[in-house]
């Protein structure tokens, strides 16, 4: 068990150096540069040797292979640099907006919890009756729906018939819970709805597995009570790959939180990237896609380590 | 018995008179809040150029002079009292108030003036002066007196005084700029009438009331917050009624909603703005290089007939040349319709275009229009002009790009024609020509070609003290520049603000950059 | 006489599909309609999508105009029915090629095991470290635009690109239940090419989840090109596609023609709907064990 736990960890290093060398080219490859950017986007006659000043105080004109090592060896620190657009450290921009995204995941998280399982399970009981067939199409619906559209129709919903819209500076949950939720409701909604489908999906077909299994057909022979079976027996079992779902999809919300938003005006991490990339800010780029990486090859990682954990099965092959 | 009637006359005059007075008597209180649609890159006036920089930053600063924003383009004075120029136009000399003070306590002075100065004419090593080349004609900076600076130019320059106005020009403290002269990127110590409370980034910008400035019972706000925010959100915003404004310009679509949604709670200013859109086309690549290319593509356009519809859906509509329409010393409406590409005839100007390419041997031209990605107004002239230029036979291929590979497609010369932009903060033909100007003197002339004469020119109305002769010289160098059509403008933008009715004391001026020092703001609540 | 035994009658696929398989066939369908009509957009479409009319902008949906117009005065319905064409055609492509590609990549990874395999499995992982829009993101930041034949391949490619790791590790997993088996080594034993047994006996056991990954993947390349044309780094103006329709300058619009947003949202929903349905109704009849 150990060596497994430690051989995975040990293979997480190579990805992640993998993905940072990945990024660095990539973004080295982008046409665009911040300096001309800042200095130049409005229109202003900027003469080419200030630009090339501020080239060389940024270090972009340092060779290539240097930038890589000074990027890698930050890494291998936890240092992520300072942002090219603001000159601010990375993980000071990054700490002020991860309260927000993490907050709308975990709203999102909830929601998507709080309707998919008990969906799930009764498409499960009811399955092939219209109940089912029902779910599993506002399920469908779901997955098929952008949640940045969505997120519009909400807004334009909530204008139309309420002259009302939800609050634009963000207030932090333990300061005043009201206002907090107020604002990001709305967008946990959106991406929620998505969210939700997968776990109504994954409870139902696990669940519809583990029915069929003898030992629950042992338990109603018993004379268990149906309502005991479910709850009890099946779903304690059914549990595991809808607990996957989660926890995977928790780290796939980031990819729908980049649009969402963009949406709602959100000041959180997905807005942060779609702006440093449109800004050609490389080393929040950088670090922002190796957060992420980072973060979904943890998710990945306690998964794994959950599923080793519950199922010998799986321990090692 | 005269005297009590003339005493009761006057009595109930200034009865009558007084109710008017207090309906336009300022309110002192509250806290103005409104969006800003990007934020700024760092605090330095000097180094900015967005008007990301100067809604949420411009009120903790001031400048020499300013714009009196009612009546636009008459300038007053801000730290100075009074100003003089000298005969010949080489000596301008400026009486500074008294009594001035930073956030910080400390005093102001004339020296305070000549090392900002200094500092934008000769950035010292790692600070940005953006617009360091307009200031070259300063030759040097006395200080008489601690209430006195005298500026002595190389040679008379058209554009001052009123250059003094620039809202970028902020006056910083002598004192911290001698400590560290990258002082104000981080730092906000100014001397406007507001000070710096508080940024977050990606939220809002706070400014809160500097009770010792120097205007005398102003600012009327106790605060203000720029809060960031971005297109339809500011909107609905303003409609929810939690922002007051935002102030670069909305769309007429959005004017409509909000008038419709908030009727006299809403109040509309409109005004022709300093900025319009231009077709640059590349002339290092064929068939550009060819003016007879670049003026048919020009005469294509139908400019007069398109402005209408084009400002119902778009921030546009004004149609006019180098120079604003409406500016002093812009081509009159008869003047314009003679330069190539402003005729009404627009049938005879698209034989004449076909019969141009015909003539060049590119009857069946098809070429990429690299333009911004952005959805007002970029994007609705982009499908405009190719709409027109489909009308003449030619392929276009729109390609849209973030603003980033869209800088970096221009300036390097990777592309064949764009849709540029040429934007100032006040109409002043040394700025707005800069654009029009050769490559190696300028380094916004994105078609990269050199134009000797029209230099020359430029040089010409530059020194002119004449208005009467500048005007002739700028109509040459307008001819010149349509007929060889290296830079073409198409339409130029118009500006409105619709911003809560209880947002009284500021007034639109033609540019975004102007008038946003928010002193004489404040709320009718 | 005992009657001679009747061979049993053979099952028509397509209709065995639509009987077991209702909530399928009507996915099968929709498609079916979209597609025809993309590819008949030319005759259906009752104006050129790109005409601007100034005179009829922002227009209710009406008799003229069955879904309105937009702020060009461009037909609505035109736009939407040639927006098919654009996500059908990068839904499609890009689902093709990259499923492929990981398809191949995953059979040779599993195939000749060792080094290439552990090389697969290692970039597979970094790939698939990324969130596939932020992947997409990166990659269409960095290409930019490539047109031929007036269809963008680097959009093509930005799309793909996260799909190839995916299949490849799900094709590699099935490819290896099968490389384990005996026969596998008796046929190398025989002296049969790779190209052969890879082709002729590894292949057709992974041509299911093939097939239902395909068509799973052409929801998600439909969702992706929405979401880059929305974020404006996908489609651009004037050609018309689902996602920039519901993009920034519509946006502006939309409180004043929410048909504008509306209908473009709903087809892709349709589009999405009826792949998922017709991907997950395919993965049931071929093999509801299937862990895709």
């Amino acid at each position: 068990m150990l060596a497994y736990v430690v051989h995975r960890l040990l293979l997480m290093i190579p990805t992640l150096l993998g993905v940072a060398v990945l990024v660095f080219l990539l973004l080295r490859v982008m046409p665009g540069d911040v300096v001309e950017l800042k200095l130049k986007a409005d229109g202003a006659d900027v003469s080419a040797e200030t630009l090339k000043a501020e080239r060389q105080r940024l270090g972009l004109d340092k060779p290539m292979a240097s930038q890589l090592a000074d990027w890698l060896t930050g890494l291998a620190t936890l240092d992520f640099g300072t942002s090219m657009w603001t000159e601010d450290r990375v993980s000071h921009e990054v700490a002020i907006r991860l309260q927000l995204s993490i907050e709308v995941a975990i709203l999102a998280a909830l929601v998507a919890v709080a309707i998919g399982i008990p969906f799930g399970i009764l498409a499960a009981l009811y399955r092939n009756t219209w109940i089912d067939q029902a779910i599993r199409i506002v399920a469908f619906a779901g997955l098929a729906t952008p949640s940045f559209w969505l997120g519009m129709l909400v807004i334009l919903g909530l204008l139309a018939l309420f002259e009302w819209s939800p609050p634009v500076t963000f207030t932090p949950f333990f300061q005043d819970p009201v206002a907090n939720l107020m604002q990001l409701i709305w967008p946990a909604l959106a991406v929620g709805y998505r969210y939700s489908a997968m776990v109504t999906r994954m409870t139902r077909s696990t669940l519809l597995e583990v029915l069929q299994e003898d030992y629950i057909r042992t338990a109603r022979a018993k004379g268990v009570s149906e309502r005991m079976v479910v709850l009890r027996h099946a779903m304690r079992n059914a549990m595991l790959p809808v607990i996957t779902v989660v926890g995977l999809e928790f780290a796939f919300l980031i990819g729908g939180l980049v649009v969402t938003e963009q949406v709602f005006n959100l000041n959180g991490i997905g807005k942060l990237f779609v702006d440093a990339t449109l800004h050609a800010d490389y080393t929040m780029v950088q670090a922002l896609v190796m957060l992420v990486a980072g973060f979904f090859i943890l998710v990945n990682f306690c998964v794994d380590m959950l599923y080793a954990v519950l199922d010998p099965r799986v321990r090692y092959r | 018995m005269k005297a009590r009637i003339l005493v009761i006359g006057a009595a109930t005059a200034a009865l009558l008179a007084t109710p008017a007075l207090a309906a336009d008597q300022p309110k002192r209180g509250g806290i103005l809040n409104f969006a800003v649609e990007a934020e700024p890159p760092n605090y330095d006036c000097h180094a900015a150029t967005s008007f990301a920089f100067i809604h949420p930053v411009r009120p903790h600063y001031s400048t020499l002079l300013k714009f009196d924003a009612p009546n636009y383009p008459k300038i007053k004075g801000d730290l100075a009292e009074s100003w003089s120029v000298s005969a010949d136009n080489l000596t301008y000399t400026f009486k500074l108030r008294t009594g001035v003070k930073f956030h910080d306590g400390s005093a102001f002075s004339s020296e305070d003036v000549k090392v900002s100065y200094e500092r934008i004419i000769n950035p010292p090593p790692g600070v940005v002066s953006a617009r360091k080349a307009s200031y070259d004609d300063i030759a040097s900076i006395d200080t008489p007196d601690a209430q006195t600076v005298v500026f002595h130019l190389k040679a008379p320059n058209a554009a001052m005084p009123a250059q003094f106005a620039s809202p970028w020009d902020c006056i910083y403290s002598a004192a911290k700029l001698k400590m560290d002269p990258k002082f104000p990127e981080k730092n906000v110590l100014g001397t406007g009438p507001f000070k710096f409370k508080d940024y977050v980034k990606g939220g809002y910008w706070e400014g809160v009331r500097f009770d010792g400035y120097f205007e005398k019972g102003k600012p009327y706000l106790d605060g203000y917050k720029a809060i960031f925010i971005k297109g339809a959100a500011a909107i609905n915003a303003i409609q929810g009624g939690q922002i007051a404004a935002e102030f670069r310009g909305q769309s007429p679509s959005d004017r409509d909603q909000l008038v419709k949604a908030l009727g006299p709670k809403i109040k509309v200013e409109e005004s022709p703005w300093i900025c319009n859109l231009v077709v640059a086309f590349n002339a290092e690549k064929k068939p550009f290089d060819d003016p007879r290319v670049r003026r048919a593509l020009s005469l294509a356009i139908d400019r007069w007939g398109g402005s209408a519809p084009l400002s119902k859906i778009a921030i546009v509509g004004p149609v006019g040349g180098l120079l604003r329409p409406g500016y002093s010393l812009a081509a009159s409406q008869a003047e314009l319709e003679k330069m190539p590409g402003f005729s009404h005839d627009i049938k005879a100007s698209r034989e004449e275009a076909k019969k141009l390419l015909k003539e060049a041997g590119v009857s069946n031209l098809k070429f990429k229009l690299t333009n911004r990605n952005v959805p007002n107004p970029y994007t609705p002239v982009g499908v405009y002009l190719i709409d027109q230029w489909r009308q003449i036979g030619v392929q276009v291929e729109h390609e849209q790009l973030e603003t980033s590979p869209y800088i970096a497609a221009l300036s390097s010369g990777n592309y064949q024609a764009g849709l540029d932009f040429n934007c100032d903060y006040m109409d002043e033909p040394n700025l707005q020509l800069i654009k029009y100007i050769s490559a190696d003197k300028s380094s916004i002339n994105y078609g990269h070609y050199n134009d000797r004469v029209l230099d020359d020119l430029y040089e010409k109305q530059k020194r002119s003290t004449d208005p009467v002769q500048r005007a002739k010289l700028l109509r040459e160098f307008e001819t010149r520049a349509l007929t060889e059509a290296y830079t073409v403008p198409t339409i130029w933008w118009h500006r409105i603000i619709a911003h809560s009715a209880a947002l009284k004391g500021w007034s639109i001026t033609p540019s975004h950059y102007l008038g946003q020092d928010l002193t004489d703001v404040w709320l009718d609540q | 006489m005992a009657a001679a035994p009747r061979a049993p009658k053979r099952r028509h696929p397509i209709l065995h599909f639509a009987r077991t398989q209702p909530l399928g066939a009507l996915g099968a369908v929709v498609v079916l309609v979209m597609a025809v009509s993309a590819l008949g957009a030319d005759l259906i479409a009752p104006y050129d999508p790109e005409a601007i009319d100034f005179a009829s902008m922002l227009g209710a949906p009406s008799l003229d105009h069955l879904l309105g117009t937009d702020a060009f005065g461009r037909d609505v319905l035109s736009r939407v029915i040639y927006g098919a064409r654009t996500a059908l055609a990068i839904g499609f492509i890009s689902s093709f090629l990259g499923s492929t590609l990981g398809a191949l990549i995953g059979i040779a990874a599993a195939y000749f095991r060792g080094g290439f395999d552990l090389a697969v499995q290692g970039v597979t992982d970094i790939l698939l470290s990324f969130p596939i829009i932020i992947l997409a993101l990166v990659v269409v930041a960095v290409l930019g635009k490539g047109m031929a034949f007036g269809v963008d391949w680097y959009l093509i490619a930005a799309i793909g690109v996260p799909i190839v790791p995916n299949v490849a590790r799900v094709v590699r997993s099935a490819a290896l239940a099968i490389r384990d088996m005996p026969y596998i080594d008796a046929a190398r034993a025989a002296g049969f090419s790779s190209a052969r047994i890879i082709f002729r006996h590894m292949a057709p056991n992974v041509v299911a989840p093939y097939l239902i990954m395909i068509t799973a993947f052409i929801a998600q390349a439909i969702l992706l090109e929405a979401s880059l044309s929305f974020l404006g780094l996908g489609v651009v103006e004037p050609t018309p596609s689902w996602g920039l329709m519901l993009s920034g300058h519509a946006a502006d619009f939309y409180h004043e023609a929410p048909w504008m947003i509306v209908f473009p949202g709903l087809a892709i929903s349709l589009a999405v709907f009826s792949f998922n349905l017709l991907g997950d109704s395919l993965r049931d009849w071929l093999d509801p064990r299937l862990k895709v």
